[in-house]
């Protein structure tokens, strides 16, 4: 018996911010239109102020169940993946049980992960599946990073999108299914991408929202989202290849096995950058970044839909999802769809 | 490896530099429109072409190309 991805669907956010919208905002950022659009990101949707990232997990979900013809019964365990919560607590799938009315013999669970959250979000489902006897796990992706950027930050304003992307995953008797995992954290490296204030180590000070150019020369504060671009840049380009070498060496396979590789879309230099360095065609990576932007933990099953929908992963396609981030850390497996 | 190299694969990089700007002694940083992902672009060409990691100390600590081209050299 093995867990495999059954099926998924995902919810923008109506309100969209173009790239024009960004030039109004940033006309000094208007000479670098050409190398901006190296990034890929053309437009991103972004959450309503009175909307949290359980709301449009709550939509994603709804999609799912009606797009695949799915009846919240059957669910018995939901993860929600994401870095915004709803209150200090209970758990954020707690209010998403609620909200989508599920079995009060379904488990719940919340996982603060990032961008590397999707590959640690199936290993637990692959677990409680494989392990515990769970039949049909419903895992929630959402990001509402949106709000948590400082207005003026122009790298992450142009990166990020708000997303929720919902995911049943289900144990199936055939080939298909999950494979093996590699993980890591770079632990040292934990401030690279961070919000300082606000939580338990340092609570808000009106110190905390005192506005800073970091060396990048992007405005931020210690309330909102900082990130070394640079490092992060490097951390990608230098991780990524390790990682997808131990998996394959992991799984018993090589590179020219995998039909299609999914990165976290973080942006589309930075996976072109890497395509390159390892050698891997064009036509063997699927991107879906252009109208959506990063949505951190929701990039790669947004991905995996479109790839689906286009016909570029189909039944027996061969998969390797990789993941990096916030952590700094990096998740990635196969999947044998 | 050689300096001539190194400008022209830049200009090769960057889409708005018309090759023959760049000189050994050009002070990057402070050329007109230049922003951290021109940075980003220089710091993919180098991993890719050169393998040598450059970080956004470096880039800042440089002041001419030549700079940058004696850091990547002490790393290859």
């Amino acid at each position: 018996m093995k867990a495999s991805i059954k099926a998924i669907s995902y919810y923008l956010p109506e309100k969209i911010f173009s790239n024009d919208d960004y030039f109004q905002f940033f006309p000094e950022a208007f000479i670098n239109k050409e190398n901006l659009l190296k990034i890929g990101v053309n437009r991103r949707h972004i959450i309503d102020p009175n909307e949290t990232a359980s709301d449009i997990g709550v939509k994603a979900a709804h999609s799912l169940f009606v797009e695949h013809d799915i009846s919240p019964e059957e669910i018995d365990f939901l993860i929600f993946c994401s870095l915004e919560f709803d209150y200090i607590f209970p758990g954020t799938s707690v209010m998403i049980h609620k909200q989508l009315d599920l079995s009060t013999s379904c488990g719940t669970l919340d996982m603060a992960v990032g961008c590397s959250g999707y590959p640690y979000a199936l290993s637990y489902a692959k677990g409680l599946i494989e392990s515990s006897g769970f039949k049909n796990v419903l895992l929630i992706n959402s990001s509402s990073l949106s709000k948590l950027i400082h207005p003026k930050d122009k790298a992450s304003r142009y990166l990020f999108g708000d997303a929720a992307a919902a995911t049943l995953l289900s144990s199936s008797e055939g080939n298909n299914g999950i494979g093996d995992f590699v993980f890591g954290t770079e632990s040292k490296k934990f401030d690279q991408i961070i919000i300082n204030d606000g939580a338990a180590r340092n609570p808000f000070t009106d110190k905390s929202f005192i506005d800073f150019t970091d060396d990048n020369g992007n405005i931020t504060n210690n309330a909102h989202v900082y990130m070394n671009g640079y490092s992060v840049f490097n951390f990608g380009l230098n991780i990524v290849p390790q990682m997808i070498n131990n998996l394959l060496q992991k799984n018993g396979i090589v590179k020219e096995d995998i039909d299609i590789f999914v990165f976290h879309q973080a942006n589309l230099f930075l996976i072109e950058t890497i395509r390159k360095k390892m050698q891997i065609p064009e036509e063997n990576v699927f991107n879906f970044i252009e109208n959506v932007g990063n949505t951190v933990s929701a990039s790669i099953p947004i991905a995996i839909y479109e790839a689906q929908k286009s016909g570029k992963i189909k039944t027996g396609s061969k998969v390797v999802l990789a993941a990096f981030g916030v952590g700094l850390s990096w998740g990635a497996t196969i999947i044998d769809f | 490896m050689s300096i001539s190299e190194f400008i022209k694969k830049i200009e090769g990089e960057i889409e708005e530099l018309t090759p023959g700007t760049l000189k050994p002694d050009t002070k990057y940083r402070t050329m007109e429109g230049w922003s951290s992902m021109h940075a980003l672009i220089i710091v993919a060409l180098v991993d890719t072409d050169y393998n040598v990691t450059i970080t956004g100390e470096d880039l800042r600590s440089c002041q001419t190309i030549t700079d940058l081209f004696n850091i990547i050299k002490s790393r290859v």
